[in-house]
């Protein structure tokens, strides 16, 4: 049985247990922090290898103080247990202030450094601009875009229930996000209804859309695919439904999209809200109340949901 | 300076009711007796956690799938909001406060509450409010189906144009649980501050009554703003105001900050009293003195005051500006210095101790590892990039219930356990508690755990259905989830039959410190009567052979002959 005492010389065995403790756990904490990176999807925009660093460097301390304190509560588990029948007390200690102290100021340091190094990521996001009011109903083409930064756009994002629609600077309607690969690109988010989400998980990025405000929003893709574009603000019935694919590709790819969908007439898009509604409906309209889908928006290009996505 | 003035009129207050029935039937009666509400409100609670506990097996049957199989999507969004809702303002709010009232007031050596009849009508709000919203779901409608947060427009988009919907019941009913709160919140503070027993200095005060306090501070501050918010949003909802009404010019950002002003500090309402909990029965059951009682007991108004300025953190992707994003990250932070204090305490705690892993230790030991782990996922979402990312995904759900269901309602059913001798006069069977902790432990790692990986991928949260690449961590999720199903099976066999005829309990069958363990098992109606206990000792004193108030052999006697 190892007992904790307070000797009074130190503690030659002790010290080489602690030492030998933390430095396994500081491995552990290094192997969790390089770990951290398989969690998530790939790297699609320029924020995303920001938002992985910082994410590892919290897993790493996290990791490090959660093994640590459950290390330290697991050996009280092991040799501090009173064997049966032992009704005695542990030795009375009512507190150290020293330790107190440390306890204090080591925690401060840590999330404030976290909050300083936080603070830099976002600046390197730089993705949320003005949100600008507008009265519902009248046009928000009145609202001025405000990226001078931005080599593509704006974009307007149109959110509703359920569907997505993007429409270029030229008119070019689309089901689908088009962005050529390595330019900083402005949107224009709107909601005509209720709140949703523009979140693309592989871009790392998400911003709400609320209706009454055109939010300037930028972003800039580093890597050509197909990634997913989920509303992620609960918007009702079909809200799990209301999903698109951003397609991230060459330059040259990109022009010609614009190009050839600009020839295109108009049709109805993606609108997997009305799909499923129509589906509700011929079956007794059964379920609780839910408002009708809005209608599907026209497009050039309705898109294709049958093409897998890489992310 | 410390000894605190004893109101001996509030002594002789008339308890029970004359004429109160004094047998099974005086649960089912507007009873003023403190140690009856709570064991009301404990009942009550517990079968409402059955009833969320249900709604959300339903929710997990249907995610164990990606596509929306099981029942129709307005369907499973009701039904994750009544989940939501039932385990806040019907089984959680409510099962603490019947812990308040069964130890408050014993605790400090009252006879009963300062104000016995808000009391009852406290909890007699509750099966008021209980039966609008479960009637919510017989309307032609359904029930509410906008998330517990309700936000607009969603909520007020009243899409069948019927006067009385489930949102209007929802938010009715949101507002009576406000009212009840407010009502217990006003009894709980006035007994602590003016009816602790002579020479209980709040320095002196065992730690659950100082969480308790500020968590019950919270309340008074919070609730009118969250009542206001709901009362707004009842107008735009059932008689054409525009408060958050886009089309009228109203601000549907406005009302997230009246819900986020009250509903992150609600979040401390609920774990503030678990952090008693934990103080309590770390001592108790490691034979130790809490280390740094102080701090410990300051570090909760620490906690209370930075509670009610980091709301903003919910809105970190709504269009904050920038400037407000990083200071409400600052406060957001701060807040794990306080509480890591009290980590640190009970760890520091158990060093050395003489630890007996009974029930109540083994899921306080469990909902501690399990709440250092939530705080670190909470640093995580308190950081701006960090949070857009992963905000409202599957990493928030496993966060918040790491907090409420790993942490909270494991020390919750510590507490019942740690307590049901003293309150029902009987001891509980130590196999059936640990099988249900071994249950619950597993059950609810493997419920959640995973889904922090979903998060991380981009699933986001209060989704019916979803891309098959979320698949496997929903499978073991759900999995879990029934696993926590088949847990309350021991438990509520645990409960009835100890109740009926578990062994008879001594006054203080874990050897504990503290006033409510002088009492016999289950205390009188008055619990100290006229004969209150001075205290003359610090809580806790294990080990250090100092008796926590004067005459303590005399009143260890009386106990055992009564
Ligand atoms: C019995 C085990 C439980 C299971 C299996 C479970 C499962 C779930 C699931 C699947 C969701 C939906 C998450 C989402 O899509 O946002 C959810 C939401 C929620 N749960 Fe639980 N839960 C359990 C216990 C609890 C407890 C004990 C509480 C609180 C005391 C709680 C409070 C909530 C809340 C507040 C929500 C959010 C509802 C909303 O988004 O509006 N849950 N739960
Ligand atoms: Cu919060
Ligand atoms: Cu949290």
């Amino acid at each position: 049985m190892t007992t904790t005492t307070n000797n009074k010389s130190p503690n030659v065995g002790a010290i080489v247990i602690i030492a030998v403790a933390v430095a396994l756990n500081l491995v552990l904490a290094v192997l969790m922090a390089r770990w951290s990176y398989s969690w998530f999807p790939p790297q699609a925009s320029s924020a995303a290898p920001y938002v992985d660093d910082l994410f590892a460097l919290e897993t790493g301390i996290g990791s490090f103080l959660w093994f640590g304190l459950t290390g330290v509560i697991g050996w009280t588990l092991l040799f501090n247990r009173a064997p049966k029948y032992d009704e005695s007390y542990g030795e009375p200690i009512e507190g150290n202030n020293r330790l107190e102290i440390t306890w204090t100021v080591i925690p401060t340091v840590i999330v404030f450094a976290i909050a300083i190094y936080s603070m830099q990521v976002n600046d390197k996001l730089d993705a949320l601009g003005p949100k600008q009011k507008y009265a519902l109903g009248t046009d928000p083409a009145t609202v001025a875009a405000v990226d001078p930064r931005a080599t593509v756009g704006p974009i307007d994002v149109i959110a509703r229930q359920w569907s997505w629609e993007f429409i270029y600077p030229d008119g070019v309607r689309s089901s689908e996000l088009h962005l050529p690969i390595n330019q900083r690109v402005n949107f224009r988010l709107i909601s005509e209804d209720v709140n949703h989400s523009f979140y693309v998980p592989a871009f790392r990025l998400k911003q709400d859309i609320i209706p009454g405000s055109v939010i300037s929003y930028s972003l800039t893709p580093t890597r050509e695919g197909r990634f997913r574009l989920r509303d992620a603000m609960f918007s009702g019935a079909y809200f799990s439904q209301n999903q698109t694919d951003v397609i991230v590709e060459s330059d040259e790819a990109y022009s010609s999209w614009l190009k050839a969908t600009a020839k295109q007439p108009l049709q109805p898009g993606l609108s997997p809200g009305s799909d499923l509604y129509a589906k509700r409906l011929a079956n007794g309209d059964k379920g609780w109340a839910t408002v009708p889908p809005a209608p599907a928006p026209l497009v050039n290009d309705p898109g294709d949901a049958s093409i897998p996505h890489d992310a | 300076m410390t000894s605190t003035k004893f109101d001996p009129r509030i002594l002789k207050a008339p308890h029970p009711v004359p004429g109160a029935p004094d047998n099974w039937k005086r649960f089912f009666s507007f009873n003023t007796d403190a140690k009856v509400i709570g064991i009301q409100y404990i009942a009550t609670s517990l079968l409402f956690l059955l009833v969320g506990g249900l709604l959300a097996m339903i929710v997990r049957g249907e995610l164990i799938t990606p596509p929306a199989d099981l029942v129709d999507p307005t369907v499973y969004n009701g039904l994750y909001t009544m989940h939501g809702t039932v385990m806040l303002f019907l089984f959680l709010f409510p099962v603490l406060n019947g812990l308040n009232n069964l130890l408050i007031p014993t605790m400090i050596g009252a006879p009963d509450m300062a104000f016995p009849r808000l009391n009852a009508a406290a909890f007699w709000l509750v099966p008021v409010f209980a039966v609008l919203l479960m009637g919510s779901f017989f309307l032609p409608g359904g029930p509410a189906q906008a998330g517990w947060w309700s936000y607009p427009p969603i909520s007020i988009q009243n899409p069948m144009g019927l006067f009385f919907n489930g949102e209007q019941l929802w938010l009715l009913a949101v507002a009576l649980s406000g009212i009840s709160s407010i009502f217990g919140a006003i009894n709980f503070v006035t007994t602590i501050v003016r009816m602790r027993a002579p020479g209980m200095g709040f320095f002196k005060m065992p730690l659950y009554c100082w969480t308790a306090w500020g968590a019950q501070i919270i309340q008074l501050i919070g609730l009118p703003a969250l009542t206001g918010g709901a009362i707004m949003l009842l107008f735009d909802l059932s008689f054409g105001t525009s408060f958050f009404r886009p089309e009228g010019g109203g601000d549907p950002v406005l009302y997230q900050h009246f819900f986020w002003f009250y509903s992150h500090p609600a979040v401390y309402v609920m774990v503030l009293p678990v952090f008693g909990i934990f103080s309590e029965v770390f001592t108790c059951y490691a034979r130790k003195p809490l280390f740094g009682y102080k701090f410990v007991a300051l570090a909760s108004f620490g906690i209370v005051f930075l509670s009610l300025i980091v709301w903003v953190h919910h809105m970190f992707y709504t269009g904050t500006p920038n400037w407000m994003r990083i200071l409400f990250m600052f406060t957001t932070m701060t807040i794990a210095v306080p509480t890591g204090v009290k980590v640190f305490a009970w760890v520091a705690t158990l060093w050395g101790g003489k630890l007996r892993l009974t029930t109540p230790m083994l899921f306080c030991l469990g909902g501690l590892i399990n709440f250092i782990f939530a705080g670190i996922t909470g640093v995580m979402l308190g950081t701006v990039p960090i949070d857009i990312h992963v905000g409202n995904t599957y990493f928030v759900v496993a966060h918040f219930h790491y907090v409420i269901f790993n942490a909270i309602v494991l020390g919750v059913f510590a507490a019942v356990y740690h307590w049901f001798p003293k309150f029902t006069g009987h001891m509980y069977y130590e196999g059936l508690g640990k099988l249900h902790f071994a249950l619950t432990f597993i059950g609810c790692t493997l419920n959640w755990l995973p889904l922090h990986w979903a998060g991380l991928l981009g699933m986001p949260r209060r989704v019916a259905s979803y891309d098959p690449e979320f698949a496997i961590w929903n499978v073991i999720a759900s999995i879990g989830a029934f696993m926590l199903g088949v847990a309350a099976i021991p438990f509520i066999l645990n409960m009835v039959s100890s109740w009926a005829r578990g062994p008879q309990s001594p006054p203080n069958p874990w050897g504990a410190i503290g006033l409510e363990w002088l009492l016999p098992s289950p205390p009188p109606a008055e619990n100290f009567e006229d004969d209150v206990p001075t205290v003359i000792n610090n809580p806790y004193g294990y080990g250090l052979g100092e008796p926590q108030v004067a005459d303590e052999e005399y009143y260890i006697r009386r106990a055992q002959e009564a």
